[in-house]
């Protein structure tokens, strides 16, 4: 017979296994749908902006998920946009103030990036947010920009088809990236792609609008696949590419999985001779984490590169080796970051005025000599004027341009001037 | 044909990944029932134990196998530690556990990130592991073969452990009967540390099989915690055969729901199935039926 005590541990240790299965299926619940949106009914609280702009500093925010699954990526683009302000702040400031960054976590999760926009703009008063990464934090944040009459500078390339007046977009929308891309691969007699992505807004808009240009141009789409973001397992798709056997792979994948998309590439026996892949989310950060012996040869589609021949660039990479390492890479993100934060401070110092709506009025034309080129605001979108780049990546981890376009491509978010984008 | 072939390999090669990863859990969660949600973290650490290795012994080949086993000390000290210091006082408080360890996992996850930051490392893959074999018209990766491997002989040993070693039986004595196992003289401290130790080092040894094929990252745990969790619950709590079984059935059925579908539509489709068979089976696929009402 067992001891009393025993008993009713023994009783306990029941009820609490009894509990184990539901509670653990709970939590899995609770991870799963920690994307759910949830919107709050937006009273009428916007009009009467908090900044203050009476004292020495002003403040701007940097809200970029410093944990989670974009940490790979956005940690390096809230470095960048630091380093921007530091350098302003040492060369005398905005308007005679000096810069005073408030840093925000996004989380890799959009509902917190919508979270943490309003604390930065209802409760820390900052006169302007620089952050997101993927399109999902972009659109949770625009409804709060847009109530609460604030401005985000979004850094990265994304899809177009969107131009809200209470955000400047410095990366390139996809007549600068996607377009210039796919021509590269026309020209170079590409008959077939397969479309590999992330299952969110970028990737399906991006394949959508590859679609239309690839049916207007006589390239046939073997396969379109799409995997949940964070996904670490590709031997199915790599099976299906393999099958295919498409001319090239275009990938939209986002952050990690990119690392296991490319080992199980590699690993499959594809190379990039046989089926090039042309990536327009891996820089060179992630050239490291992957391992540039898994993606050397592969093709990638920015604006920017460390390798750029321009003084501005030698002076950027300089400095942020400085601040952050010798070994540490700059991106095409990470120049985009560093370059909101001077084409803020022009149009703030051509408006004399920290006011959303001063700053609105006096943004189309404000250029400034960037690492990439030169880049000009269009006042009518709210994009910038972007140098397309193909690069090609190279086992010393760095990419190399292989083509560019002839200056920097105005903006065209709608992709109004090409016929084959009209149903979009 | 090699299409089959091909999806027949990939749903082993899945089913050989979820059993790694969930094979620490069937002894901690299974045997236990100690939810433990650090345990992807624990996977975590393999990994970077891998890249720290990588760091001292150059050769690739050497530094894998030398991993495997400092990765299962690293993840059984974590999880002995994690054991001793906090589990320990909550085996009655199954919610209190889930919360800690919760807690614990994402303090793991950001000392990671401060130690060796938030991008990826590289692990490099020994050049004998490079490239693929052919079988029947499809290409299989190397590395996929040696995870398999990997699983097969893990499972095999911890079944040997357990079957045939004192301390697998006084692991089964505890687990079966704790109160019967104390008065007959184990103590059940040192069993339930060492379970934990086991455990929690099998989750080492996934860590350093993964990053062959995966990123080492911080957040590399979480994606395997969900799937591990998933295959114990279906496989049944407290058997080590359930648990292979559950992990090939999931590997397999995901591997051809998605060359049909696609990986989101597969994701739910396995889902649902999941629930189905919990609706009939609430124990899972197999029951242990002992005595001990635990």
């Amino acid at each position: 017979m067992s001891h009393p005590r025993s008993t009713r541990r023994q009783k306990s240790r029941r009820v609490s296994k009894a509990l184990v299965v539901p509670t653990a299926l709970a939590l899995t619940g609770l991870l799963l749908t920690a994307c759910g949106a949830k919107d709050d009914a937006d009273s009428d609280v916007a009009a009467a902006s908090c900044v203050d702009t009476s004292g020495p500093t002003i403040k701007v925010g940097s809200l970029h998920s410093l944990s989670g699954t974009m940490a790979i990526s956005e940690v390096t683009v809230a470095n960048s946009t630091k380093l921007a302000v530091d350098e302003i702040n040492a060369a005398g400031g905005v308007l005679g103030k000096q810069i005073e960054l408030v840093l925000e976590d996004g989380a890799s999760d959009p509902k917190t990036f919508a979270e943490k926009a309003e604390k930065l703009i209802s409760s820390d008063c900052v006169a302007a947010v620089f952050g997101g990464w993927t399109s999902s934090s972009r659109k949770a944040m625009l409804p709060k920009f847009e109530s609460l009459n604030s401005l985000l500078y979004y850094p990265v390339q994304y899809e177009g088809l969107e131009a809200s007046k209470n955000i400047f977009y410095t990366g390139a929308t996809t007549n600068q990236q996607i377009v210039p891309a796919l021509d590269y691969l026309k020209e170079k007699g590409v008959k077939s792609l397969y479309l590999v992505g992330s299952d969110y807004v970028f990737p399906q808009t991006a394949n959508r609008e590859i679609k239309a240009y690839a049916e207007a141009n006589g390239i046939e789409i073997k396969g379109e696949d799409y995997t949940p973001l964070g996904s670490t397992d590709f031997s199915t798709i790599v099976n299906k590419v393999r099958t295919a056997d498409a001319d090239a792979v275009f990938n939209t994948l986002n952050g990690d999985s990119n690392v296991a998309f490319f080992r199980e590439y590699t690993n499959a026996g594809l190379k990039a001779a046989d089926m090039p892949v042309v990536s327009v989310s891996i820089a060179e950060e992630e050239v490291a984490g992957i391992g540039a012996q898994n993606i050397a040869g592969q093709l990638t589609a920015w604006n920017y590169y460390q390798t750029v021949d321009t003084p501005e660039n030698k002076a950027f990479v300089d400095a942020y080796k400085a601040a952050f390492g010798a070994d540490k890479p700059t991106s095409d993100p990470m120049e985009a970051a560093y370059v909101s934060v001077y084409l803020w401070k022009a149009t703030v110092e051509k408006a004399d005025s920290f006011a959303v709506a001063d700053i609105q009025a006096a943004a189309d034309g404000v250029s400034f000599d960037a690492p990439e080129g030169k880049v000009t605001i269009d006042g009518s979108n709210h994009h910038i004027t972007k140098t397309a780049r193909i690069g090609e990546i190279r086992p010393d981890g760095l990419i190399y341009t292989v083509w560019e376009s002839d200056g920097p491509i105005d903006p065209d978010p709608y992709l109004e001037t090409y016929s084959w984008a009209d149903g979009l | 044909m090699d299409v089959i072939v091909g999806q027949l390999f990939t749903g082993l090669s899945l089913g050989s990944i979820l059993l790694l990863a969930a094979l620490g859990l069937s002894l901690t969660f299974g045997q236990m029932g100690v939810i433990n949600m650090a345990h992807g973290e624990f996977i975590m650490a393999g990994c970077y134990t891998t890249y720290v290795v990588q760091q001292v012994i150059s050769s690739a080949g050497v530094s894998l196998f030398v991993s495997l086993a400092v990765g299962f000390l690293v993840g059984g000290a974590l999880g002995a530690a994690l054991e001793m210091g906090l589990i320990r006082w909550m085996y009655d408080r199954p919610l209190d556990t889930l919360l800690v360890t919760f807690g614990v996992g994402l303090v793991l996850q950001q000392l990671a990130r401060d130690i060796f930051g938030a991008p990826a490392k590289n692990v490099l893959v020994p050049d004998f592991l490079g490239g693929g074999v052919e079988i029947l018209g499809a290409v299989v990766p190397k590395t996929r073969i040696f995870i398999l491997v990997l699983a097969v002989v893990a499972v095999t040993a911890l079944a040997a452990v357990l079957k045939a070693t004192p301390l697998g039986r006084r692991i089964r004595a505890v687990v079966q009967n704790r109160g019967l196992a104390e008065t007959s003289g184990v103590s059940s401290r040192f069993t339930d540390i060492s379970t934990f130790f086991i455990g929690s080092g099998l989750a080492g040894v996934a860590g350093v099989a993964l990053t062959l094929i995966g990123s080492t990252s911080p957040t590399i745990g979480q994606s395997y915690l969900i799937d591990a969790f998933l295959v114990v619950v279906i496989g049944g709590l407290g058997q080590i055969k359930g648990t292979v079984i559950a992990a090939f059935a999931l590997g397999l059925l995901n591997s051809f729901i998605e060359y049909s579908t696609t990986a989101s539509i597969a994701k739910v489709i396995v889902f649902v199935i999941i629930v189905i068979v919990l609706q009939v089976r609430p124990q899972g696929l197999f029951t242990v039926r002992t005595r001990s009402l635990a």
